[in-house]
């Protein structure tokens, strides 16, 4: 399923599993990735699953390209090998003070507002990657007609929870950072929490991820 | 713990980028962690060696402007390494340290660091440990994701150091050390070296480039003749290492470091290779950089001769 692999650099492999964006490509990265995870081989120092690549860092003192390139291409995985999918409903808030950029949305879409969120929360997601930041989850597909570029200008800051779209794509900013989605809505949940060592991310790759709308109010109560 | 038997510094003066460093955090780059860790590698080993701690020990790195330090407790040794100025105020003077060298404080005694001279990092320890929590094995601080001791923060004024443990066996050790300077940042081609037209590609590799006041941690901004990208300025987003180096959308490099986010999508034109990254980081803004191409082979034995070096350095301490 890995279509080649080069290096980058001298300490990282970049498998390659093809161009495209699309679930099925992602499925296969992620069961390499959670195979190799699994296998704890010696000297593998990070594993980074995206759409279609999987970047396997090494440490220099153990493996050189070529034995580590040899070590990944002799790895088998069985085509019927199941993802384990959880689903997750996060609440998003769409109130004027969260939706930041739902004007230009509905200029550059062409539909009104409640016609945007109406077409958002009405389908599951699937989690293609989480990083960038600490987990940040890369989320799709947004139906045809939703989307759109990002902003011509970045902001500076993203406020924590701001749940924004992108092509075909959405996240949630985990942290307060730069960035240049269009911001609909926010969630009161933690997506990343950093004391639970174990499991800090609430949504994983391979995971499907349901929005549901809530009110201001409900926003607050779960803050609180 | 009763006050008198609290061994601690407290910091009169922060300086401007103070944090807990150790080899950093592994495989967490999926969950969005990078790395992380003391900077410069090679100095943080040096240091370790020096007091001789544990290899993966934590200590206080900083930048430009370090920390002043007042210690309160038992006598302890101390060390820095870097390319550092700094001044040890005793009860009977004031006195310039040297790098790789270790001293005795005193309870009351001082340590000043001024800054650190034509680098970024210095790095500062004890023969002992520093009370640190640990967060996914490593106590480095990762300001951006708040993650490590000190809510994830840098030090700030006032702050106090625990210590945990001194060595009452240390003997006093140095190290006869000048750092390593380089002409060039050798690198490997990327994976999206084709994205750039062949002009481009040229420039790459004879003009030089500027490094920008936007670095920090996680990366480094350069500035010099514009990048064209004949392909597509962006790419399917994707994992990053340390050292790659992204051509933006305007057409100028930038260069990954320890704390960099870990996916981009930006097209990747060369990775700095693993032998010459402490040397990048220490480069300082303003001053100029320019890259050579070395093959995946060379790579990896320039690796190999710089693990000797350092190795052969460690030997040298006295």
């Amino acid at each position: 399923m890995i279509k080649n692999i080069l290096n980058l650099g001298d300490a990282a492999l970049y498998c390659d599993f093809g161009s495209d964006v699309n679930q099925e490509i992602n499925s296969n990265v992620i069961k390499y990735f959670y195979h190799i995870k699994k296998l704890n081989l010696r000297g593998i120092t990070n594993l980074t699953p995206s759409y279609n690549k999987l970047i396997i860092s090494y440490d220099l003192n153990i493996h050189s390209f070529l034995s580590l390139k040899k070590k990944i291409e002799n790895i088998e995985i069985k085509e019927n090998n199941k993802l384990e999918k959880n689903l997750i409903k996060i609440p998003v808030c769409c109130d004027n003070n969260f939706a930041l950029d739902i004007k230009r949305v509905e200029n550059k879409l062409k539909l009104k507002s409640e016609i945007i969120l109406e077409k958002f929360f009405s389908k599951n997601y699937f989690c293609y990657m989480t990083g960038f930041v600490a987990g940040m989850p890369f989320l799709g597909d947004l139906n045809q007609e939703m989307r759109l570029k990002r902003l011509e200008t970045p902001r500076v800051k993203v406020p924590k929870g701001s749940v924004g779209i992108t092509e075909q794509f959405c996240n949630i900013y985990t942290f307060e950072t730069p960035g240049g989605w269009n911001i609909l809505g926010n969630t009161p949940q933690n997506i990343f929490d950093t004391s639970n060592q174990s499991n800090p991310n609430l949504v994983n790759p391979g995971d499907t991820i349901k929005f549901y709308r809530i009110t201001l109010d409900q926003y607050n109560e779960i803050k609180r | 713990m009763k006050s008198k038997d609290r061994n601690y510094f407290k910091i009169l003066r922060a300086g401007i980028n103070t944090t807990y460093q150790d080899l950093g955090r592994n495989n967490l780059y999926h969950i969005g962690i990078p790395f992380s860790g003391a900077m410069d590698k090679r100095n943080f080993q040096l240091l370790n060696s020096l007091l001789q701690n544990d290899y993966n020990s934590p200590v206080i790195e900083f930048a430009y402007q370090g920390p002043h330090l007042k210690y309160f407790g038992k006598d302890i040794f101390f060390c820095i390494s870097g390319n550092v100025s700094f001044k040890i105020i005793t009860k009977e003077g004031v006195i310039d340290g040297n790098s790789y060298q270790c001293y005795l404080l005193k309870n009351g005694d001082e340590v000043d660091i001024h800054s650190t001279n034509k680098s970024v990092y210095g790095y500062f320890s004890i023969n002992g440990t520093f009370s640190v929590d640990y967060y996914w094995g490593s106590c480095s601080i990762n300001t951006q994701a708040q993650i490590g001791p000190n809510n994830g923060n840098k030090f700030s004024k006032d702050l106090e150091i625990e210590i945990i443990d001194i060595n009452n066996s240390f003997n006093k050790r140095k190290l006869d050390y000048l750092g390593s300077t380089i002409e060039n940042i050798r690198v490997i081609k990327g994976t999206n070296y084709d994205y750039f037209s062949e002009s481009s590609q040229n420039k790459f590799f004879k003009e030089s480039f500027k490094i920008t006041k936007l670095s920090d941690r996680m990366g480094m901004r350069l500035q010099g003749p514009k990048i064209e990208n004949i392909v597509d300025p962006n790419i399917k987003s994707e994992g990053l290492v340390k050292g790659v180096i992204q051509i933006t959308s305007a057409g100028d490099p930038i260069i990954m470091l320890s704390d960099h986010g870990t996916i981009g999508g930006y097209p990747k034109i060369a990775t700095v290779i693993s032998a010459d990254y402490d040397r990048l980081v220490q480069l300082t803004p303003g001053s100029n950089i320019k890259f050579k191409d070395v093959s995946l082979e060379d790579a990896e034995t320039l690796y190999k001769l710089y693990q000797m070096e350092t190795n052969n350095l460690i030997s040298q301490i006295k």
